[in-house]
C-alpha cells in the first residue's frame, strides 16, 4: 500500500496534515505521538509581527462543532524562525507556514522572510473572519484574490498554497484567481462566519460577538466546496472542514482533495490525525487500492 | 506531562441535587497530577457535545490509584456526564496545566473558596495539612442549601470558617470578610483562592493591599485544554490596554500569581 502523494510540488508520506490554529508549532502535541506520522504539519497563521489576539472569550461550543475568535495570536515570524522552526525539523513531515497580513505589503513582506527558511511550503491565509483588517477582507473577491497571490508568488520560490474563505457566493471563481495567480495549491475551507447569544445575558457569547464555525457541523458544506474546486481550477486541493475519521477523508478525497487536514478535530482528540492516518489506511486495505492518489476526485455524480 | 485514559468509573455519589462527585481509576494520571491541575472529559463517542469538558480534581488517592472530580450539571455536556453509572469507562486526559497552587517555603495558608470553586482547593488543603502546614480555610456559600463538603474540608484544614451571604448557615457575609479579619492574627503568609469573579477580585486587591503571596485558580471558556487553541486567553496584569497581551488558562494556569493577571 502505498500512501505518498505530492501537495502542490511538497512530498507527504500520507495525505494527513494538521490545520493552521488547531495544532500550535506542534509542542503540545509532541506529548501525545511522534509528528514524524503526519504528512504534514500547518502551522499556527503566523505574521511579519506578533498579534495578541482577540479579547476572552474566544472559543465556544455549538453543535457538532464550536465558534472561535482568536485573532491570530502568534510570536511573529522572527520568533517561529528561532524558537519553533528548529523543533518541527526535527521530525520527518512536511512544515507548511500559515501567512497572515493585514495589508499586501506585509504579505509580500512576510512571505519574502518566509522564502528564506527551512519550510517545505506556504499557505497564504486569505480567509481568517476575526481579524478587522487583511485576511478574508483580500479572499472574498476574485479581484482581491488575484492581486495579493500575485505580489507573493513575485517574491516567493517555495510552494504556495491559497487558504480560501467558504464565506462567498461563488468559491470556484475565487480558486480561479489562486490558479491565475500561479499559486501552486488551494487549501478549503477556512471557517464559516458565526454567531452564537447567550440568552440569559441577550448578548454574544464571544468578545467579538461573531467567529469561525468549525468541527463535524460544516463538513458538508466542505465537502461540497472541495467538489465545485475540483471541477473549476487544475491546482491540487488540500481539503478540511470537520473531519475527524478515515472516512471523512476518503469523503474529501473523492470529491477532490489531494490531501487533508485535520483542524478542531484535534481539539476533541489529540489522536485524531493519527486515527485518521489509520482510517485511511483501513479503507485502502478493504478495497484493495494500491496507492492513495488513486481515489482523488473519483466521485460519481449522480 | 498529560495522558488519554480510558478510565473506570468507580464511585459515584450525588451530593446536591445537580453535583455528583466521580471517583475514576487512572493510574498514569494520579501519579503526576498536582494541586491545581485539571482534567478533560470527553462526554461521548460521537461529535455531539464535541468539545472535551474541564474540570478541576477534587482529590487524588495514590494508593488506590484513584482520581476524584466534582461538576455541577450546567449544560447539555455535564447533563450527560452525570448519566454516567459505575462501572462505565470514561475517557479523560490529564493533568492539564501548568501552573499549579506553590506551597513551598510557606507555614501558613489560607485557602479560600466559593461556591463550586471550592472543589480545587481540597487537594491543596490535604496535601498541605500532611506536610505539617497550618491551613485556615474560608469556604463561602450563598446560603444553607449551598452548603458542602464541610466535613471534608474540616478533616484538611487547621481551622475551617464557612460563611453564607444570608446568614442561614454558621457565619454570615463573605468568606473575605472573615479572611480579612484573620489575616494579620494568624500570621498568614500566602492566600490561595478558587470561586467566582467578585470573590476573586476582593482577594487579589486583599493580597496586594497586605502585600501576601497570592495564587487564584481561573477558568475561561477553553478549546483544546491542551495549549493549542489558545481560546482561553487572560490578560496580564503588566499589559496595557492597548497592547494586550494574552496568557492561556489551560497552559500558564489554571493557577495564577493573583498579580501577574487582571481578571
Amino acid at each position: 500500500m502505498n500512501t505518498k502523494i505530492n501537495l502542490a510540488g511538497i512530498e507527504m508520506k500520507n495525505p494527513v496534515t494538521v490545520a493552521s490554529g488547531t495544532f500550535g508549532y506542534g509542542r503540545e502535541f509532541d506529548q501525545f505521538f511522534d509528528l514524524s506520522k503526519l504528512g504534514g504539519i500547518i502551522t499556527k497563521g503566523t505574521s511579519l509581527k506578533p498579534k495578541s489576539g482577540n479579547k476572552p472569550p474566544r472559543v465556544c461550543e455549538t453543535a457538532s462543532g464550536m465558534l472561535n475568535s482568536i485573532g491570530l495570536q502568534n510570536p511573529g515570524v522572527e520568533y517561529f524562525a528561532q524558537n519553533d522552526l528548529p523543533f518541527l525539523r526535527k521530525f520527518d513531515t512536511a512544515i507548511i507556514v500559515n501567512a497572515c497580513g493585514s495589508s499586501i505589503e506585509e504579505y509580500v513582506e512576510l512571505c519574502k522572510i518566509l522564502n528564506t527558511l527551512d519550510i517545505d511550503g506556504v499557505e497564504l491565509n486569505l480567509s481568517c473572519p476575526n481579524v478587522k483588517e487583511g485576511c478574508m477582507a483580500f479572499g472574498n473577491s476574485y479581484e482581491g484574490v488575484k492581486k495579493v497571490a500575485s505580489e507573493v508568488r513575485k517574491v516567493l520560490d517555495k510552494p504556495l498554497i491559497v487558504k480560501l474563505t467558504p464565506n462567498v457566493t461563488d468559491i470556484a471563481s475565487i480558486a480561479k484567481a489562486v490558479e491565475d495567480a500561479g499559486a501552486d495549491g488551494v487549501s478549503l475551507i477556512n471557517t464559516l462566519l458565526g454567531m452564537k447569544i447567550d440568552i440569559e445575558k441577550r448578548k454574544p457569547v464571544l468578545a467579538n460577538n461573531t467567529g469561525g464555525l468549525s468541527g463535524p457541523a460544516i463538513k458538508p458544506v466542505a465537502v461540497r466546496m472541495v467538489y465545485q474546486v475540483a471541477q473549476a481550477v487544475n491546482i491540487p486541493i488540500l481539503g478540511m472542514g470537520g473531519i475527524t475519521s478515515g472516512e471523512d477523508a476518503i469523503e474529501f478525497m473523492m470529491a477532490g482533495a489531494t490531501a487533508v487536514s485535520i483542524g478542531a478535530g484535534n481539539f476533541m482528540d489529540p489522536y485524531t490525525s493519527i486515527h485518521t492516518i489509520e482510517g485511511i489506511e483501513n479503507y485502502l486495505s478493504k478495497h484493495q487500492i494500491k496507492n492513495v492518489d488513486e481515489i482523488v476526485g473519483t466521485v460519481e455524480m449522480n | 506531562m498529560p495522558t488519554l485514559q480510558l478510565a473506570e468509573l468507580v464511585e459515584k455519589k450525588q451530593i446536591k441535587p445537580d453535583i455528583y462527585k466521580y471517583s475514576i481509576q487512572v493510574p498514569e494520571i494520579v501519579k503526576t497530577a498536582k494541586p491545581g491541575n485539571f482534567i478533560e472529559i470527553r462526554i461521548t463517542e460521537g461529535t455531539d457535545p464535541f468539545l472535551r469538558r474541564p474540570i478541576s480534581i477534587y482529590q487524588l488517592i495514590p494508593e488506590k490509584a484513584i482520581l476524584e472530580f466534582i461538576f455541577q450539571v450546567k449544560g447539555k455536556g455535564t447533563e450527560k456526564l452525570s448519566q454516567k453509572q459505575v462501572g462505565d469507562k470514561i475517557d479523560v486526559l490529564g493533568p492539564l496545566g501548568f501552573g499549579t497552587f506553590k506551597t513551598e517555603g510557606k507555614q501558613k495558608l489560607a485557602i479560600i473558596g466559593g461556591g463550586i470553586g471550592i472543589f480545587p482547593l481540597y487537594e491543596l488543603a490535604k496535601e498541605a495539612k500532611a506536610e505539617g502546614k497550618e491551613v485556615y480555610t474560608y469556604l463561602g456559600f450563598r446560603n444553607k442549601d449551598f452548603v458542602m463538603l464541610e466535613e471534608e474540608f474540616k478533616q484538611v484544614s487547621t481551622n475551617l470558617t464557612i460563611t453564607t451571604d444570608d446568614g442561614s448557615y454558621q457565619e454570615k457575609g463573605f468568606a473575605i470578610n472573615y479572611l480579612e479579619k484573620e489575616l494579620t492574627e494568624k500570621g498568614i503568609e500566602a492566600i490561595y483562592a478558587c470561586g467566582p469573579l467578585p470573590m476573586l477580585k476582593a482577594v487579589q486587591n486583599l493580597a496586594k493591599e497586605k502585600s501576601i503571596d497570592c495564587q487564584i485558580s481561573l477558568e475561561e471558556r477553553m478549546g483544546c485544554g491542551i495549549g493549542a487553541c489558545l481560546g482561553c486567553a487572560v490578560k496580564t496584569a503588566k499589559s496595557p490596554k492597548e497592547a494586550p497581551e494574552y496568557w492561556h488558562v489551560c497552559k500558564a494556569g489554571p493557577v495564577f500569581k493573583a498579580q501577574d493577571v487582571e481578571i
